[in-house]
């Protein structure tokens, strides 16, 4: 026995969990399985096409930006760029798709200092860009129909609008294909169903708190009942509608628990959520802009250092 | 009896089964002891005035003494003669004081040493004094002075006693021992300080990863009619203080209060056996059972080991370290003291000797904070450990302040969850250290 070894002396604890960011990470790119696969599904190869651009742009721009020869790393960028395909329409132009990328990561990341850092989500601020860039190619009847299980189709043939677009887009497709996600939209949000999965797995795994997403879909479906203008002649209905349709779900599940651009106290998910749900609907109903989902959440992300300020939580026997 | 549980706190893999299906053995009587002159918070001793280098001293004599309150006096813990004093290591980190006593092989005990008579006649005064002068502190690790805790002001009524079985820190299964192997003694000590609080009723909170614990200990008490044992949920850190409390009595202490502004005492099960051994026997505390265990042990044990005896000999008595051993910690792998060596004595407060290996000592780098707010959904007190982290790593110790840094007891369960790997918990004592500084000056 050597009782002469210098033995390692830190501070404690001496025993640490094994999990880390690049196992979180992969947890959330694990989550997103189901809704590329959904998206696959139904929007054949330009969705792969899609998405496998935008996390190649994503990876490649974050490690020559950030000289590192390891392209998945801590699989942040992966996760940025699924992200961003997943708000995206299932078949853009390549270089709107490598642009917006790009910017994700460039203006929505690095320049705040990288990692950890960043106010507001990269994907977001990707989309953000792109909308007001080419909206032409973002807004509007340019929506591709989804091709179930056609996986060579050519669907940007024919193009639609989404349900959000009016009352009459809205009652052309039932309920259940919102949830099943059997509609037009961006890649990663028709399908309420696989939405879930994931967060369902991202729950499980201790990664989001219910505060967020609860907050922010509970509002989303009051305001809907409140203020929806009635699709249904069941108003709880029409709430369910403005949940599934459109961003939402990939909103609230995916974009708004973001941890970085998110709230740390518990009072402030919550407020978080909330406010999110509330500026979706007031754009949705209120606004001359579809862009509900992303300004919400952009616009909550610049205010989450005073919601966590103002929400420092009472400590043990405090008050 | 099940219970509810705290907020926050961590699932760390346990490890105990290395050591829990083990008897406790008493280690042989050392040749050498090696006993610091502060072994508990508060006022250190001085040696007593007849203890210079060559007397002989017999085990159970007190040798160093302190005139403040918050003490516990330190004794022989064998018999032989007094070969040095002075400086010595420490698991604490600085060299402290001590008494060196090289063994006379006769082990034989001081003439001071009795029982103390039936509990019936003593009176709480008098408990007080016996449980003082047999040095005793708590065994948990704290090491705060037993008879203090005895000692509540007038204006504080104690109507409940916690005896904590909890043992939460992972590896540690010197506690599980004691329960199965002492459940009367426990009872007993129990009593004893139900008796010198004026206390209406004694509670044993275990975890229910010790079933069999929690099943002998029932038995022992089901003809007690004011002594209950409660089922805790396996959490760490069930075994703090505050959580132990809140759980076996739903009462919270207040931030920067004490248990007995709530009307509650808390001793762990290892210092109600020193009680009973003090009341029953006169027997000082001089030795205490200590788990040795980690992966870097040949031979994992359960020893009771006198106070004093070098680390590097009870390792040895246990088959030495694997020499892939790359951490050596005086007690739990959450909030136990690295040591640089072995060369340092078991200390009343020492509940194990744990090895880590390369395997299980991890040393990433930390990146930043991804804000995951785990470390928040972890803190068993609320706080919000990242912030703080932040506010010490760029010197905003006002900032930290206002966030209740203060309130930290450094439970590691930040450190532990972070995907970053930050040292969330260094970063918060290093602020807990500047504001007490900050109030000082």
């Amino acid at each position: 026995m050597k009782m002469d070894k210098k033995m390692v002396v830190s501070s404690s604890p001496h025993i640490r969990t094994t999990e880390s960011v690049q196992s979180v990470m992969t947890d959330v790119l694990i989550a997103l399985f189901p809704v590329a696969l959904m998206a696959v599904l139904l929007f054949g190869y330009k969705a792969l096409v899609t998405m496998a651009i935008s996390i190649a742009t994503t990876m490649l721009v974050e490690a020559l930006w950030l000289r590192k020869r390891d392209v998945f790393s801590d699989g942040s960028a992966a996760v940025t760029g699924l992200l961003f395909a997943m708000v995206l329409p299932p078949a853009p132009p390549w270089w709107l798709v490598v642009v917006g990328a790009a910017s994700a990561i460039i203006i929505g990341k690095q320049v705040f200092g990288g990692i950890g850092y960043n106010i507001f989500n990269p994907a977001l601020v990707g989309r953000a860009i792109v909308v007001m860039s080419w909206g032409g190619h973002l807004v509007g009847r340019i929506w591709s129909a989804p091709q179930p299980f056609i996986f060579g189709a050519d669907i940007s043939a024919v193009t639609t609008a989404t349900p959000l677009a009016g009352h009459e887009e809205a009652l052309a497709v039932s309920l259940t294909q919102l949830f099943i996600g059997n509609t037009a939209g961006c890649l990663g949000e028709t399908s309420a169903l696989a939405l879930l999965i994931g967060g369902i797995w991202l729950f499980y795994k201790g990664h989001i708190d219910w505060r967020i997403p609860g907050g922010y879909i509970g509002t989303v479906f009051v305001m809907g009942i409140l203020f929806g203008g009635g699709f249904y002649d069941n108003h709880l209905l029409t709430g369910l509608f403005y949940v599934m349709a459109g961003g939402v779900m990939l909103g609230a599940i995916f974009m708004a628990t973001d941890m970085v651009t998110s709230p740390i106290t518990h009072k402030g998910k919550l407020i978080f959520g909330i406010g999110c749900g509330l500026i979706t609907m007031l754009i949705r109903i209120w606004g001359t802009m579809p862009e509900g989902v992303t300004f919400a959440i952009l616009i909550m992300n610049a205010i989450t250092p005073i919601i966590d300020r103002f929400t420092v939580p009472q400590q043990f026997g405090g008050g | 009896m099940s219970n509810t549980v705290f907020k926050g706190g961590v699932h760390p893999d346990y490890h105990k089964e290395m050591t829990d299906s083990m008897a406790v053995t008493e280690m042989k009587v050392p040749e050498r002891v090696i006993i610091p002159l502060q072994q508990h918070i508060g006022a250190p001793c001085e040696p007593l005035e007849a203890i210079v280098v060559g007397v002989p001293v017999k085990k159970g004599q007190k040798i160093g003494e302190s005139s403040g309150f918050v003490s516990a006096p330190i004794h022989a813990s064998i018999s032989g003669i007094v070969t040095a004093i002075g400086p010595y290591s420490h698991p604490l980190g600085r060299p402290v004081q001590a008494i060196t006593i090289e063994s006379d092989g006769e082990d034989l005990w001081d003439d001071q040493v009795k029982p103390a008579g039936e509990l019936e006649k003593l009176k709480p005064e008098e408990i007080r004094k016996i449980v003082r002068e047999a040095g005793i502190v708590g065994l948990g690790g704290a090491t705060f002075p037993a008879h203090v805790k005895l000692s509540p002001p007038a204006d504080k009524k104690i109507d409940i006693v916690i005896i904590n079985g909890a043992e939460c820190e992972p590896y540690l299964t010197a506690d599980h021992r004691v329960m199965l192997e002492k459940p009367e003694e426990i009872v007993f000590g129990l009593k004893v300080m139900i008796k010198a609080l004026g206390a209406e009723k004694g509670v044993i909170g275990i975890e229910d990863n010790k079933d069999d614990a929690i099943r002998v200990m029932e038995q022992i008490i089901s003809e007690e009619e004011n002594i209950s044992v409660i089922r805790l949920h396996t959490k760490y850190p069930q075994g703090a203080e505050k959580m132990l409390i809140q759980v076996a009595t739903g009462r919270k202490v207040p931030a920067g209060g004490l248990p007995l502004d709530i009307g509650v005492v808390n001793h762990n099960v290892g210092t109600a056996v020193a009680i009973t051994n003090a009341l029953r026997e006169g027997k000082p505390l001089i030795e205490r059972v200590l788990t040795v265990t980690g992966a870097g042990v040949n031979r994992p044990a359960n020893l009771l080991v006198r106070v004093g005896t070098l680390v590097s000999e009870v390792l040895e008595s246990c088959g030495g370290l694997k020499d892939t051993t790359q951490k050596l910690i005086i007690g739990g792998p959450m909030m136990g003291l690295a040591q640089p060596s072995p060369d340092v004595p078991v200390i009343k407060g020492t509940s194990g000797i744990l090895a880590l290996t390369d395997q299980d000592v991890y040393l990433a780098e930390s990146s930043p904070c991804i804000r995951c707010a785990k470390c928040v959904d972890a803190c068993p007190v609320q706080l919000l450990p990242t912030a703080i982290a932040q506010a010490a790593e760029h010197e905003l110790f006002k900032q930290a302040e206002k966030l209740h840094a203060a309130d930290c007891f450094e439970c590691g369960c930040c450190s532990y969850v972070c995907p970053s790997k930050i040292l969330l918990t260094q970063w918060i004592r290093i602020a807990k250290a500047e504001i007490i500084k900050a109030k000082k000056r």
